[in-house]
């Protein structure tokens, strides 16, 4: 493959995975290539990365496509460098290769870009990974190499040499965990990477390169969420939060001009001899609703449910009044949990304590929307938006719709956010065309779509 | 044009030697801005360097640092020219008997023109940085009288025409992401993200800012700040920070850093309540 159709076959690759690479940015980095020496692999993949990849949540995929395109080594032209009082890696004990991993892992390998780390990388796979499948066909996993050298495990004896004696549980401790924890996921890291490269040098790169690369973290399904997407989602929660209120205060001023400011056209006028040439005009005052967010805290949407809650208190500012309800199959409210400056991660594991939510743990949206009009029926008026969390699955109980057309014909606006595909509506026990058809329904599947229908509420 | 760097590497090591500690990414863009003319845009979170790069940039070539500073409401007249109305007002007082023709000629020159820091920088022989610093505070507007300059270095005034660029400068800008900028200005710039760095970086860092560190120390500091990170905050530390707390630590006269020490230098890093709470709970910390 000549150059030119790499970097082609590369760029298609990045958009294929939904990155939008122009035309323009395509030469870009052609003409980069140009410049730069092709045979220093990080400095080709920054090239790349600052002419073609203008958005941070893009990088990993980016990363993940790079290695295969650009792969650091190819196993036709591996060469073993082997050190003399290393073991060698072919034939060692597994006991030996562990404590060589160990000794890497300690040394901060992965994060200094050690030669003798990606060795021992390829290596590992090279002797664990591999997997018949079929006459002259094999199949590379990353889970069987784990599996063998167990990474995990070797957490407490690497404590022990880090530590040297001091006291267990402090500070010191907490520090060295996280540097060690971080060592093993880059070992684990570079493992399925190479795994990758393998697969893509026998099945070629397309075929791999579709199924590999993750959406980016705006882009990652609510209900399909892994825990470490959900501590990055998390982590989205305040920047989404800010970037949403800028926008919002952008829209107000730029929208329309309110009544005539008097006294200021009148001093205005002052340098025209007293004559009101310019008026001057009183800035609109800004429309806050109120805000009372009904939402689901059963399992099946719990992800979602907390997510949306954490942005509308991180956006308390853009509402007059936020208040809050949870419900599996009764309802309570949980205004209380999410005072100002109070921790998110807390707050959340406290409404799932304390609150009275649950009478049988299965949803009820029904019996919810009843008690709700019952108890708290006084908190929606006419200047309150309605905001419903869930996925409409009210496990074939009455779904209450009467009460519902009544709650949401109180509030001025009334909306609800569905965090199924529009095509799973109305499968099984979902009744959400039924509830559609008394408040106004959306589709709300990702980071994304709630950013752009929060800018559409305020 | 004249070349800024020759090599990534040689980026990396003369920003070095301004003590501004790049890595490949850093270098790479910093290179490939100067070689295929783009300008670059610098993004991430406060506090990892932005602005300082650009700096570091002008000191380390020996080129003048021209700042433009947005800010909600910049306009035209503050980023770009304004003609000075009332050394006008007097010319054409001055001019008596002239006819309007002659008058209207001579008090659209140079000589009524006010630079402002664009057509400074575009208009200046001598090798330039033009730093734009926080683009994302300004107006949208602002970004769309940004494309002529950052495509073509030049700028078009009706009364004297289009000045083009004699030498292009280097241009830097700078974001916080507190809104999305523009895809048209994003596409005409190189895009460098920066981010917290790793805990090595960091430890040259805080080693090559503050003179007198033990490397220990450092050490300890930038492993701590790293663990900090990952916890869920609300604002996370930034270099900065580290930094002044590795000063905080000197003129205490510490040379380690245990737990009470930690626990009592903590706002130095952590300036939320709820953050502070939350670290003297993950890290066993002695509460105060």
């Amino acid at each position: 493959m000549s150059l030119v159709d790499r970097h082609v076959g590369f760029v298609h690759a990045l958009r294929r995975a939904g990155l939008p690479v122009s035309l323009a940015e395509g030469l870009d980095a052609a003409r980069a290539l140009e410049v730069i020496d092709l045979t220093e692999r990080e400095t080709l993949r920054e090239a790349y990365a600052a002419t073609l990849v203008k958005r941070p949540t893009h990088r990993p995929g980016f990363d993940t496509l790079f290695d295969l395109w650009f792969p650091p080594v190819t196993s036709a032209l591996r060469t073993t460098v082997s050190d003399g009082d290393q073991p060698d890696l072919e034939q060692a004990e597994v006991s030996q290769l562990r404590d060589r991993l160990a000794e890497l892992l300690l040394d901060d390998a992965a994060a200094m870009r050690d030669p003798a780390f990606g060795e021992f990388v390829r290596a590992m796979v090279e002797r664990f990974g591999r997997q018949p499948a079929g006459p002259g066909r094999q199949n590379w996993f990353s889970y069987s190499v784990l599996r063998a050298l167990s990474p995990g495990t070797l957490m407490a004896r690497m404590l022990n040499d880090v530590l040297l004696g001091q006291q267990r549980g402090g500070l010191a401790e907490k520090v060295a965990r996280r540097r060690l924890a971080d060592n093993i996921a880059g070992f684990e890291n570079a493992v399925a990477s190479d795994v990758r490269r393998r697969i893509a040098e026998d099945s070629g790169i397309e075929k791999i390169a579709r199924s590999t690369v993750k959406p980016p973290v705006d882009q990652i399904d609510f209900l399909r969420v892994t825990k470490a997407d959900l501590a990055k989602l998390r982590r989205e929660v305040h920047p989404l939060a800010r970037r949403l209120a800028t926008r919002l205060t952008i829209r107000h001023r730029l929208g329309h001009r309110g009544r005539l400011d008097f006294r200021r056209t009148v001093r205005a006028s002052l340098s025209t001899g007293g004559v009101p040439i310019v008026t001057r005009m009183k800035p609109r005052r800004p429309h806050k609703p109120e805000l009372v967010v009904l939402c689901d805290a059963s399992d099946s949407v719990s992800t979602f449910s907390h997510f949306t809650l954490l942005l509308t208190y991180a956006l308390r500012e853009q509402f007059t009044k936020v208040r809050a309800f949870a419900f599996v199959d009764t309802v309570d409210e949980i205004t209380r949990f999410f005072a100002p400056g109070i921790d998110v991660v807390e707050a959340i594991s406290r409404m799932t304590e304390e609150a009275d939510i649950s009478r049988f743990g299965r949803s009820d949206y029904g019996h919810s929307f009843e008690r709700f009009a019952e108890k708290y029926g006084d908190a929606i008026g006419p200047k309150t938006s309605l905001l419903i969390l869930g996925d409409a699955r009210s496990n074939y109980q009455r779904p209450a719709l009467a009460t519902l057309k009544r709650l949401a014909g109180e509030a001025r606006h009334a909306y609800w956010l569905n965090p199924e595909p529009l095509a799973q509506w109305d499968t099984g026990d979902s009744v959400a065309t039924p509830y559609g058809g008394v408040i106004e329904m959306h589709e709300c599947r990702n980071v994304a779509q709630l950013a752009a229908f929060i800018e559409n509420l305020a | 044009m004249t070349s800024w760097f020759t090599s990534p590497a040689d980026a990396g090591e003369r920003l070095a030697s301004v003590d501004y500690l790049a890595d490949d990414g850093i270098a790479t863009s910093v290179f490939l801005a100067a070689a295929l003319g783009k300008p670059l845009l610098a993004e991430g979170p406060a506090g990892v360097g932005k602005t300082q790069l650009a700096k570091a940039i002008a000191e380390s070539t020996g080129a003048e640092l021209i700042r433009l500073q947005c800010y909600e409401g910049l306009d035209e007249a503050r980023a770009l020219y304004e003609w000075n109305y009332k050394k006008q007002l007097l010319r054409i007082q001055a001019s008596g008997e002239q006819a309007w023709e002659e008058t209207h000629d001579d008090i659209f020159s140079e000589e009524f023109l006010l630079e402002r820091p664009l057509l400074k920088a575009i208009r200046r022989t001598g090798p330039t940085v033009l730093l734009i610093d926080e683009t994302d505070k300004a107006d949208v507007e602002v970004e769309g009288l940004l494309l002529e300059i950052l495509s073509d270095y030049q700028v078009t005034i009706p009364e004297l025409g289009t000045i083009v660029a004699t030498r292009k400068p280097y241009v830097v800008l700078t974001s916080n992401a507190t809104r999305e900028l523009s895809e048209a200005l994003k596409r005409r710039c190189l895009y460098l993200h920066l981010d917290y760095p790793s805990p090595e970086r960091e430890r040259d860092i805080v080693v090559a800012q503050v003179p007198g560190i033990e490397a220990s120390l450092a050490e300890q500091l930038a492993r701590t700040v790293a663990t900090l990170r990952a916890l869920e905050l609300k604002k996370s530390p930034s270099i900065a920070e580290t930094i002044d707390w590795a000063h905080t630590l000197l003129a205490l006269g510490r040379t380690d850093l245990d737990e009470s020490t930690t626990a009592r230098t903590l706002g130095v890093v952590l300036k939320h309540a709820s953050d502070q709470a939350r670290a003297i709970k993950e890290l066993g910390l002695p509460a105060r």
